[in-house]
């Protein structure tokens, strides 16, 4: 059963008792004025009643970002980014939300349906008002008994810091310093909130936190901060995004993910991202600017790496895993496609510090339109990395010849018992291939979608059961028009 | 079943089809035989509907619609099928699910019920155990890593599965041993029926032994310039395409 | 101020004190060239670390070296290397020696730069590019090799001497090579530079290659500079349609060595073969950065570089591969291995792509490790020590670098370079 109607339906019997809280509007909206200074990043901290040592965090973090300088060199190219021309804190809604479906941009509601999404969930995703109110904090309550039982914690960051200060003190900004590059030290500053999971010793988390995300990922917040910890054999799955496209009223996305993994755990982390790309002028698309970053720490630990990108009009992340524990082990994978004017500087660094570490990547990007698709990578092996070992395939498939398709793999080793192995290719959809399956009776555009899913199977095979099924159908509805 | 009506084609501009005529009668086996460079494998590229094929004159009829009018994926769903000369590999693309995603585009083309998997697989595992084939061969990746031999028949169990009303082989011998041939001719051989026809495209003779035709015809500069029974296959191999080419 | 900006300093100051002093003092478009020269290296100087394409190349040491011998040419006898063929123009400190040089039978124009230099207006600079290396050579070259290979005309083989002489104070010298063959014509140059200098001394030579329709080019280049030497090379070459560059970089001397070779496929049917070895012992960095320009269609290229690192050493490998637009039907490889054999020993790899066209076929590989453990063991289980197995699978690994190289006296001469060093490294072992 996909995960969306399973959500719909416990959404559904929490509600059967009825609910005391209607649907909110435009009623609370407390905000900052526009404009990034110290006053605002106190007001942010005041506003979530942190503690003391928090704020100092976070002003520091602000100092940091202060002295700075934008970075300038992946290969993406856009218009400088005003940061003093927006709120930090709760902008307020510009347009209201639309009374019914029929008030949608029909262009959205096709690729609803094309990607299977039920109407309820539309609904939901377009802010509309639904039958069956639910309050989230009732949703909430369902699933956190489930996970409480287990000992694990899934909650937002801002409850942890009130609830688990200790937890948050002892990792946040452990895996991603705050001064570690221009985005991550905004997002220090100025975070508003986020997920933090904790799975305690030798637990394995009995569900992909997937389905719950959904629900709570109504308005995904700019500067999100997400810290997953893995005690000692520990095991979480963790999905974040959804296939339906997110359009969102803030151009800069630009979030931090910590993960820490400690002996024997394992964190799977997966992402099905498609932000809003842009017109097909590449106007008004989301810039993601993300640093993602897993800390292999204990020994015999696993953190995986993902991703199926096929969004916003400009990506820039490198979701990295620092293997320091013995025989631990970094994976990621990864899908990226640029169409139209879409620009993607996407990859990972595995840094090897520890003896038989292994680290796999294969990363397979797909090039339409005018879409210039950047793979950029580091692989690492320290002094110490005895007898490591890292794998990766690279491959790129161009679909027409206005599009671009660049490698740019470093690969440093300093360990002389340690093998790195490096391969890249590119391709393109030949003319035999989809001759082939038309004459066999598929359509053009189903033969695309053939092609292009056996192309990323590697990659596609990794992500959870439900959300395989719909990124498939989502790489095909993002290359639509791309061929002939 | 097919008629075509001095059909002339070009491939980048030159003229390679210079006005073939022929008919296939439905239930019937036809050869088209030629020496190289006489157009064969141009004509079933342009009976499938191939880009880059292009018809300069003459018409072409399939079942009474006009064949050449139609997408390469609708003249499948009217029943063509090109067993290709050079099957193309498809990294990554199951075998058993490329087969299937065919099998029901086409049905649901013609308004059948499309298959599950389940369904799929027992239709598939009995076509295999008639052709003898070894039933990892669906889990493959199409053509990846297939021998010769191996991409024939899988030609060959992709045409028992479609079941088509008209099949065109192109050199489908070619690179073949014997024990292969025999195969491959055994499954053409079993999908022969009173309602669909077989165009076999082959440079040698020696096919057509085990595929016995009811007309041959030869093929030469883009015309059919003598057609008979099976005899003038055999007429051929004794005397080569010389003298015939000489005549043309 | 740093030892970059303080050697950058250096140099420009060498060139004003020199400028009135170097051959084509007074034809002006040389002066207009040369003053453009300094002009950009002032501007850039001395790439440091956070220069993408030197991040892993510090070229401090060669900056802090301070060169500052005034321009003596020195007409004493030198120590050369054995001769490999009856043709060879020898060079000394950067410049020609004709009565060590043996071109009298030579079917086509071969001599000194510095001789010829009123008929390489519009030719001269052409072909170099506006990176540091080349805007150092610009401004202070004084000689070089100038060949002209006149069409149809089969040039067999040609050697090119680089030798450094002896010198008490650091010196520098910066030949500049132009290299024409006209169309279906034909060379293999054989290129040595070596040198045994006291002193440690900065080799800058510049080569501009350019190839007409149909010529073929065979370089194969033999770096055995001494061990306190530094070399910082260019090579650009530009291929006119179906012409053919094949070259061979053996790196096996100076302490830091940077070598670079762009080549540019200009018209279609074109063929870069570009392949080499670098042999690094203690204290040694050796940095091979290519650039290959598939600006037209139905080209090829191929790239196979072997780095065999021992001791406390360090290897470079930067690799980008551009497929414009235009160029479809590309087929493009490039294979970089590296094995260490030390644990102080660290191998950079950076292998690049960017690509416009669809209809290509382009892959690239790269392996970073020790000798193969399996391979190790099957030896010895047939009997063979330890110290002599490894000895047979790390010339197994160099050879097959070598093996790609058509022409059999080049390939001679490689063969035996890579076995002297090999056995100078066992000497150390042992």
């Amino acid at each position: 059963m996909p995960a969306v109607t399973e959500t719909l339906e416990t959404v559904q019997s929490v509600t059967e008792q009825g609910y005391k809280w209607g649907f909110e509007t435009d009623i609370e909206m407390e905000f900052a004025p526009k404009g990034l200074n110290e006053d605002i990043v106190r007001f942010i901290s005041a506003k979530k009643h942190e503690p003391e040592w928090l704020l100092e965090w976070r002003l520091r973090a602000f100092k940091a970002w202060q002295a700075m300088e934008e970075p300038r060199w992946a290969a993406v190219k856009y218009p400088p980014i005003d940061y003093q021309d927006a709120y930090y804190y709760a902008a307020p809604k510009r347009k209201a939300a639309p009374k019914s479906l029929s008030e949608v941009d029909p262009e959205l509601l096709r690729t609803y349906e094309k990607l299977g999404i039920p109407l309820k969930e539309q609904e939901l995703l377009q802010g509309i008002a639904v039958d069956a109110v639910f309050d989230s904090v009732s949703v909430a309550t369902t699933f956190k008994e489930r996970l409480e039982k287990e000992g694990i914690v899934f909650c937002s960051i801002s409850e942890a810091v009130q609830n688990h200060p200790e937890l948050v003190r002892r990792y946040m900004g452990s895996v991603v310093p705050q001064g570690d590059n221009y985005y991550a030290a905004l997002n220090s500053a100025v975070f508003t909130d986020g997920s933090f999971v904790f799975v305690p010793k030798g637990v394995r988390c009995p569900m992909e936190l997937s389905t719950y995300f959904r629900i709570n990922a109504k308005s995904t917040g700019q500067f999100e901060r997400t810290l997953i910890i893995a005690e000692e054999g520990a095991t979480v799955s963790y999905l974040e995004g959804c296939t339906a496209p997110m359009r969102d009223e803030n151009q800069l996305h630009a979030a931090v993910v910590e993960l820490v993994a400690l002996d024997e755990a394992s964190i799977k982390y997966s992402t099905v991202q498609n932000w809003y790309p842009g017109d097909a002028e590449g106007r008004g698309g989301i810039y993601n600017f993300v640093t993602k970053r897993g800390a292999c720490r204990g020994a015999r630990s696993k953190i995986s790496w993902t991703q199926v990108e096929t969004g916003s009009a400009i990506t820039w992340k490198y979701p990295s895993c620092i293997l320091q524990g013995a025989d631990s082990v970094g994976e990621f994978y990864s899908v990226a496609i640029t169409n139209n004017h879409q620009q993607a500087d996407t990859g990972t660094k595995m840094i090897h510090l520890g003896p038989r570490t292994k680290s796999t990547i294969v990363s397979k990007g797909i090039s339409a339109g005018q879409g210039q698709n950047t793979y950029r990578g580091l692989v690492r092996i320290g002094p110490k990395a005895t007898h490591a070992r890292n794998f990766t395939q690279c491959d790129s498939l161009l679909i027409g010849d206005r599009c671009g398709a660049h490698t740019v793999p470093y690969i440093e080793n300093r360990c002389m018992t340690a093998k790195v192995e490096h391969e890249a290719t590119t391709s393109r959809i030949a003319e035999d291939q989809l001759f082939y399956c038309r004459q066999r009776g598929l359509s053009e555009e189903d033969s695309v979608g053939l092609i292009v899913n056996g192309f990323c199977r590697e990659v596609l095979k990794e992500l959870p059961m439900e959300f395989a099924v719909e990124a498939q159908k989502l790489l095909q509805i993002s290359l639509e028009g791309s061929v002939g | 079943m097919l008629k075509i009506e001095g059909l002339t084609a070009e491939v980048e501009g030159k003229p390679i089809l210079n006005g073939v005529d022929l008919e296939v009668p439905q239930g019937e086996v036809h050869a088209i035989m030629g020496p190289n460079g006489s157009g064969k494998s141009t004509l079933s590229y342009v009976l499938a509907g191939r880009e880059g094929y292009e018809v300069t004159g003459g018409a072409v009829t399939f079942r009474g619609q006009d064949l050449l009018a139609m997408e390469p994926e609708e003249r499948a769903a009217a029943g063509v099928f090109l067993a290709f000369q050079y099957p193309v590999e498809l990294p990554g693309v199951g075998n058993a699910t490329f087969m299937r995603t065919a099998l029901n585009a086409i049905r649901k083309s013609r308004g059948e019920s499309e298959l599950d998997a389940m369904q799929f697989l027992k239709l598939a595992r009995q076509e295999l155990k008639s052709l003898s084939m070894p039933e990892d061969m669906l889990k493959r990746g199409v053509n990846v890593g297939f021998s010769g031999g191996e991409k024939k028949r899988n030609e060959i169990l992709q045409m028992a599965l479609l079941r088509p009303a008209l099949a065109i082989l192109d050199e489908t011998d070619s690179g073949l041993d014997i024990d292969a041939l025999k195969i491959v001719a055994d499954g053409v051989n079993a999908l022969r029926s009173p309602e669909s026809s077989t165009l076999v495209i082959t440079h040698y003779q020696r096919l057509l032994n085990y595929i016995v035709p009811d007309r041959v015809h030869v093929l030469v500069q883009g015309r059919i310039v003598r057609s008979g029974g099976p005899e003038l296959a055999k007429e051929l191999e004794a005397q080569g395409y010389g003298a015939i080419q000489a005549a043309a | 101020m740093t030892a970059l900006a303080t050697g950058t300093a250096g140099f420009l100051a060498r060139f004003e004190g020199l400028r009135d002093q170097l051959p084509g003092a007074r034809r002006p478009w040389l002066n207009a060239l040369r003053a453009d020269a300094a002009q950009a290296f002032a501007a850039a100087g001395f790439p440091s670390r956070r220069v993408e394409a030197w991040k892993y190349t510090d070229l401090a040491p060669i900056a802090q070296a301070g060169f500052a011998e005034p321009l003596t040419a020195v007409n004493g006898d030198v120590a050369l290397p054995a001769r490999i063929v009856p043709a060879r123009a020898v060079f000394v400190d950067g410049r020609f020696r004709g009565d060590l040089s043996n071109l009298k039978d030579v079917p086509f124009r071969a001599g000194s730069l510095a001789q010829h230099l009123g008929e390489t207006q519009g030719r001269l600079g052409a072909l170099a590019g506006k990176g540091a290396l080349d805007a150092l050579n610009t401004m202070l070259f004084e000689d070089g090799l100038i060949v002209d290979v006149p069409e149809g005309v089969d040039g067999g083989v040609l050697e090119l001497v680089n030798v450094a002489a002896p010198s008490e104070r650091p010196f520098a010298f910066h030949p500049r090579h132009l290299i024409r063959l006209g169309r279906n014509a034909r060379l293999t140059l054989i290129e040595t530079t070596t040198g045994e200098a006291a002193a440690p001394y900065l080799h800058n030579p510049v080569s501009e290659i350019a190839l007409a329709e149909g010529a073929t080019l065979i370089h194969g280049r033999l770096q055995q500079e001494a061990a306190s030497a530094f070399q910082l090379s260019a090579v650009h070459a530009e291929l006119a349609q179906g012409a053919t560059y094949d070259n061979f970089t053996l790196n096996a001397g100076a302490r830091l060595a940077r070598n670079e070779i762009h080549a540019a496929l200009a018209g279609p049917g074109g063929a870069c073969h570009m392949n080499g070895a670098q042999l690094l012992s203690d204290g040694q960095h050796a940095d091979t950065t290519t650039f290959l320009d598939h600006a037209a269609p139905n080209c090829a290229s191929r790239q196979t570089y072997k780095s065999v690192l021992a001791g406390r050493s360090r290897g470079v490998f930067q690799g980008k591969i551009l497929v414009r637009q235009a160029a479809q039907k590309t087929d493009g490889y490039q294979m970089n291995q590296a094995l260490l054999l030390g644990p102080e020993a660290e191998m950079d790899s950076k292998p690049q792509l960017e690509i416009y066209a669809d209809d290509v076929k382009c892959s690239h590989g790269a392996t970073v490790g020790e000798l193969d453990a399996e391979q190790l063991f099957y030896l010895r289980a047939r009997g063979i020590p330890e110290s002599k197995a490894k000895a047979m699978l790390v010339e197994a690994f160099l050879h097959e670098a070598v093996e790609t190289v058509a022409d059999a006296t080049l390939r001679d001469a490689l063969m035996g370079a890579v076995d002297a060093w090999w056995t100078q490294q066992e000497g150390l072992a042992a």
